[in-house]
């Protein structure tokens, strides 16, 4: 809320600068968003005397002035055509900063004549619009005074109010805070009885039905006769003006600024133009109000409208109606002040979407025994500045019970707040704030019973007064205590979290670049990425592209590398460890390990060619990321084709799984073409998906950390070549596996080192060849022990893969 | 004999040292003690001789033959040497090329970031804990003191899924307060926990994106105040951004989920438009906290008159932005490798309080 610093000093006298009442709003809770000062930057414009004016000789529009201003007397040169003589006027001496261009004046010849200064306008000044001639001051204005001090220089002042403190909606709340905090004392509010002068013509009909009276508990009115609405004063188009409000006449500006003023919604009505009675009513299905902002509203029977016999007048709370609005002519004029219920106001607002004050404040909370001052205030106003007689006040319902007691701990303040402080200074900062304590029999460890005030609704239990006393003595006065401290510190992280952890800085480590990107896609891209997996929409998605959760990382980093291609980077390797989505409920999601490459391994490079990237090297981060986060790799199968569980994202013969028995910890190879055009990226691109979250738990081992002992063989490793020729569609890993289980004990290693297709071994076949190493744990191996283990791998070849060996 | 020896050794060191390559050197060498050399064939004319004169010439002969064996060595080093530099002068090579290349990896700023945090609070004996992105209304808003209707659920621009078919509407978690709620429903005071994650708002501009993250903080126990929670977050902020004498001011402010609420800003200036964090006499706000509400610890089943603790929250890329100079919150989601190279770090960069939080 915005307010100026004349208006806080209605409410408050107050010697306190405004950087010093700043300082305080923003440490009591009320942060100061901005301040705006107009007579910053002024300190240098001095009160001068224009001692004479005389016409300049080479122009006729300028004027020549011999200007006093009391240190010494200058030479100005002046085309304002009221620069006068014996006028006090604003000078600006060479030096100082103009503010409306930011130039700095110097000295300077116009048309061949010094000019030591410059006489200002409120434009240049930055004070207003008026540009027709100089600013003229008052005959009285001391000479050689800072302007500051003699122009109505009235900075405005925003805060930002957290949404539960209501009761500094208003200048008066604003006001009230500080000086509980000690800047100033607060003013009392002119809330003395208007009595009537007759007897009200108008009643209040309660008409809530039995059960919903507390959607608008109070209705408090009164009609004032005979007054002339018109142009609101200066000072009060001044105030509202600064804020940026509109001033609109003088009846509504009245009512607008009480609203700001007191945080006191109130409403005139145009009383020509009501009929009969006036009071609150549950809004009929469908019925229409054509509301003060030039919309027509439809409302529901939950809401509440102030109707008169004839119709609706004005949504309750939130914002009046044009027809029954009062205008330049009206003359007879009904105020309300009435209590509505914070919930139907939220609800109401947002069904209607209307954002008004009276609806900001209603919202959050309106005090529930200001309806009375409210309007007492209003007509004391309106009275002064519209003249008019008053009728009685007329009443129906009653406010709302609101008060209530809190059971205090004062031993609370620091040992929930942290802060040591007499009890004495505690009930004097709640006493300062309009709170009444009384406590419970004598002597110290007894609680305070503590009543809050009835503009202080967001205060609810004991907590809320240490926030009170902390926030009126200053939060900043809390010490910072260390926590005390674990002897040595425990680990942080879960396995899990070690694990994604340590896939992250093993891609990483693998040359790949780590990204974040967006947990939604566009619905079109995700459907590609389904599989069994049911599509997550977003109700209110920020943009059409951006509209369900997605299934997979893969189609933002495929397009996140289609972006870097677009960029000049066709070789790009990104990753992301972040959740896929499988459901619309909380929990069904998964965390992945993702990487996607795309273009060349290597840039191109003198020793040797680049090749582009393929199915092996997604399956390689993925086993990366596999084993720095635990999962065994000789445990690990590989599966492809048909059936074997790959996802149809992927190419169909250029992709796998790594399965774990049963178990798909990861999925890789190339993006299917089809996939890609649909992310309208261009290809080849290879991916990996990693489920992190599927490998199984590492098992607690006996030892500990302790690894077994290892039984380094004191003989001579072997090794032998075997060139095997199979099938081509038979996967090199069932050789090598079949290879490595034909002899356990002296097997410690199977290498693959060719693989040939041509003519020499026929057409549909493949010759692999391997290196078998053989290691002896008790004896040198012999060759007819050589032979044997030879025999026995030929045998398993054949028996795995129908391989035999190549001719 | 004697005059034979001396003259033999005389020929013999010349034709030694007369060779030019290891081939004549072999010859020569065969020539003086090979099995038909000269040497031997004094050796075996020794047989002949009374006792007295084979001693004293069998002296004389071994050592002729020790001498014209150590010139044979040396004069044998010497080729092998030679032959040696001739051939490493023949051997360059431009040891300038560029070195085969090897993609350098990275880690994103945000990982980095939360792994900084959770070093730090760990050595304050905090535990991480996570949940999940869709959340209901009740973690989300309900248990963390949010009414239904009011106000400040509206502030926050909440991410809604459609209704599911028993009506449920389910939404993303606009912070990651609601794994308090989960955290205090599924543990037992003492409770010191990180909660790091994303999080999602509906709101889209240059100082906000839809997704960004959080990281949480929450203590229970019975005895942990406001002194405690400005002392851990102020340990944290002069660690974090390495400057050990940061200050910290506190401000009343306003969340649900915690009363007293407050505001912490840290020490910075502004000066010529250039924000530098330190005690220059200007403040930057950088994050929320309190104490945790009574109405939050009711809902999570425990007593709040006995416990007691306190939250506080951040923006992950906030306080990453302000550590690394990244100016723009936008580009951490834009996957831009320049970026991501720029920003980034080292795979082995693994931040710790005591080996350092960031190189």
């Amino acid at each position: 809320m915005k307010f100026t610093l004349s208006w806080l000093k209605d409410h408050l006298e107050t010697t306190a600068s405004l950087a010093e009442i700043t300082t305080k709003l923003t440490a009591v809770g009320l942060e100061v968003e901005s301040v705006e000062d107009p007579g910053k930057g002024l300190e240098q414009f001095v009160v001068a005397h224009v001692v004479e004016a005389k016409q300049h000789p080479n122009a006729d529009r300028l004027r020549v002035c011999t200007v006093n201003s009391g240190a010494e007397t200058l030479q100005v040169v002046c085309g304002a055509p009221n620069a006068r003589t014996g006028l006090k006027v604003v000078l600006a001496r060479p030096g100082a900063v103009i503010p409306i261009s930011g130039d700095v004046l110097k000295k300077g010849k116009i048309r061949d004549v010094e000019s030591q200064g410059m006489l200002c306008s409120y434009r240049e000044l930055k004070l207003g619009e008026d540009h027709a001639g100089i600013i003229e001051l008052p005959e009285d204005a001391p000479i050689g005074a800072p302007v500051t001090q003699v122009l109505k220089i009235d900075p405005v002042i925003e805060i930002n109010l957290t949404p539960n403190r209501v009761d500094a909606l208003g200048v008066y709340g604003v006001a009230r805070d500080l000086a509980a905090a000690g800047v100033g004392k607060l003013k009392p509010l002119h809330t003395a009885h208007v009595p009537g002068h007759k007897e009200s013509s108008r009643r209040i009909k309660m008409g809530l039905p039995a059960g919903q009276e507390h959607k608008c508990p109070q209705f408090v009115g009164r009609t004032i006769r005979g007054v002339k609405n018109g142009e609101s004063p200066a000072w009060l188009k001044d105030r509202l003006q600064a804020i940026g409000l509109r001033p609109v006449s003088v009846l509504v500006d009245i009512t607008q600024y009480l609203t700001i003023d007191l945080g006191r919604p109130l409403h005139a009505f145009d009383d020509a133009k009501l009929t009969g009675d006036i009071g609150p009513r549950l809004a009929k299905a469908g019925e229409q109000i054509a509301a003060l902002n030039g919309k027509t509203y439809t409302l529901d029977e939950g809401m509440v409208v102030i109707a008169d016999e004839a119709a609706a007048l004005g949504i309750g709370g939130i914002m009046g109606g044009e027809p029954s609005s009062v205008t330049e002519t009206t003359t007879d004029v009904f105020l309300e002040s009435a209590l509505f219920d914070a919930k139907n106001i939220a609800d109401t607002g947002r069904k209607l979407l209307i954002h008004s004050d009276a609806r900001y404040a209603f919202e959050r909370g309106v005090d529930a025994a200001s309806a009375h001052n409210g309007i007492e205030i209003a007509t004391h106003m309106i009275r002064e500045l519209c003249g008019g007689e008053a009728a009685d006040l007329v009443e129906g319902g009653a406010p709302p019970a609101w008060t209530r007691t809190i059971a205090f701990d004062p031993a609370r303040v620091k040992s929930l707040g942290g802060i040591d402080l007499a009890e004495d200074e505690m009930k004097a900062i709640l006493w300062r704030l309009g709170f009444t304590t009384e406590v419970d029999g004598a002597g110290e460890g007894n609680a305070w019973q503590v009543s809050p005030p009835s503009w202080r609704s967001d205060v609810e239990g004991w907590q809320d007064l240490v926030e009170e006393v902390l926030r009126i003595h200053g939060y900043d006065k809390i010490p910072a205590i260390p926590m005390p401290r674990p002897s040595m510190p425990k680990q942080v992280l879960t396995t899990d979290q070690k694990r994604w952890e340590s896939a992250r800085r093993a891609l990483a480590g693998r040359g790949l670049n780590e990204t974040v990107t967006w947990a939604f896609v566009a619905r079109a891209q995700a459907e590609q990425f389904l599989g069994d997996l049911a599509l997550v929409p977003l109700a209110n998605p920020i943009s059409a592209d951006l509209d369900v959760m997605r299934p997979s990382l893969i189609p933002n980093l495929a397009t996140a590398a289609g972006k870097n291609a677009a960029r000049g980077a066709g070789d790009v390797s990104l990753f992301e460890v972040g959740p896929r989505f499988e459901g619309m409920k909380p929990g069904q999601q998964t965390l992945v390990a993702s990487a996607l490459r795309a273009g060349y391994t290597t840039p191109r490079h003198w020793a040797g060619t680049r090749r582009p990237v393929d199915a092996l090297d997604a399956r390689a981060d993925a086993l990366a990321a596999l084993e720095a986060a635990g999962a065994g790799i000789p445990g690990l199968q590989t599966g492809s084709g048909a059936g074997s569980g790959v996802p149809p994202w992927y190419h169909p013969g250029r992709a796998g799984v790594l399965k774990l028995g049963n178990q798909v910890l990861a999925a890789f190879g190339e993006l299917h073409p089809a996939v890609l055009t649909a992310l309208d990226v261009k290809g080849p691109m290879v991916a990996c998906e990693v489920f992190l979250e599927r490998i199984p738990a590492p098992k607690k081992s006996k030892a500990g950390a302790a690894r077994p002992l290892l039984r380094a063989s004191p003989f001579q490793p072997v090794e032998r070549d075997f060139a095997f020729v199979v099938d081509a569609a038979v996967p090199a890993e069932t050789l090598v596996r079949a290879v490595r289980g034909a002899e356990r004990d002296l097997i410690s290693d199977v290498g693959l080192f060719d693989v040939y297709e041509g003519p020499h071994v026929g057409e549909g076949k493949k010759s692999l060849a391997i290196a078998v190493t053989l290691q002896p744990k008790d004896a040198t191996l012999t060759d007819e022990q050589i032979e044997a283990v030879s025999k026995k791998i030929i045998a398993a070849a054949e028996k795995a893969c129908g391989a035999r060996l190549r001719a | 004999m004697t005059d034979t020896i001396e003259k033999l050794r005389g020929e013999l060191l010349t034709a030694v040292s007369d060779t030019n390559d290891l081939a004549t050197l072999e010859e020569v060498r065969v020539a003086a003690l090979g099995k038909k050399g000269r040497i031997t064939a004094l050796m075996k004319e020794l047989g002949a001789m009374t006792p007295d004169e084979r001693k004293a010439a069998g002296q004389r002969l071994n050592v002729l033959k020790d001498e014209v064996a150590a010139a044979l060595d040396t004069r044998k080093v010497m080729f092998e040497q030679a032959a040696l530099n001739a051939r490493l002068a023949s051997e360059s090579m431009d040891v300038s090329l560029p070195v085969r290349p090897e993609a350098k990896g990275s880690i994103h700023p945000i990982s980095q970031t939360i792994a900084e945090i959770a070093a730090i609070f760990g050595e304050m004996g905090f535990e991480l804990a996570e949940g999940p992105d869709i959340e209901d209304d009740f973690h989300n808003f309900t248990a963390l003191n949010f009414p239904p209707g009011h106000p400040a659920r509206e502030m926050h621009d909440t991410f809604f899924l459609p209704p599911d078919g028993d009506g449920n509407r389910y939404l993303l978690r606009t912070h990651t307060s609601p794994v308090q709620i989960r955290t205090m429903m599924s543990q037992k005071p003492p409770i010191r926990v990180i909660i790091p994650g994303r999080t999602y708002r509906c709101d889209y501009d240059m100082t906000h994106t839809p997704m960004f993250h959080q990281v949480e903080l929450l203590v229970i126990d019975t005895e942990s105040s406001m002194a405690h929670l400005r002392g851990c977050l102020q340990e944290f902020v002069r660690t974090f951004f390495g400057i050990d004498d940061l200050t910290t001011r506190f401000r009343p402010s306003f969340f649900p989920f915690t009363e007293p609420s407050a505001e912490m800003d840290i020490g910075c200036s502004r000066q010529g438009g250039e924000l530098k964090l330190g005690n220059h006499g200007d403040w930057l706000e950088i994050l929320g906290c309190g104490m945790v509400h009574p109405n939050v610890i009711k809902a999570c089943g425990l007593d709040p008159d006995v416990y007691q603790g306190f939250a506080a929250g951040m923006g992950i890329e906030r306080i990453a932005m302000l550590k690394y100079g990244i100016p723009d919150l936008r580009t951490f989601f834009e996957s831009d490798l320049r970026w991501l190279r720029h920003y980034g770090f080292a795979a082995l960069d693994v931040p710790s309080v005591t080996g350092g939080l960031a190189r």
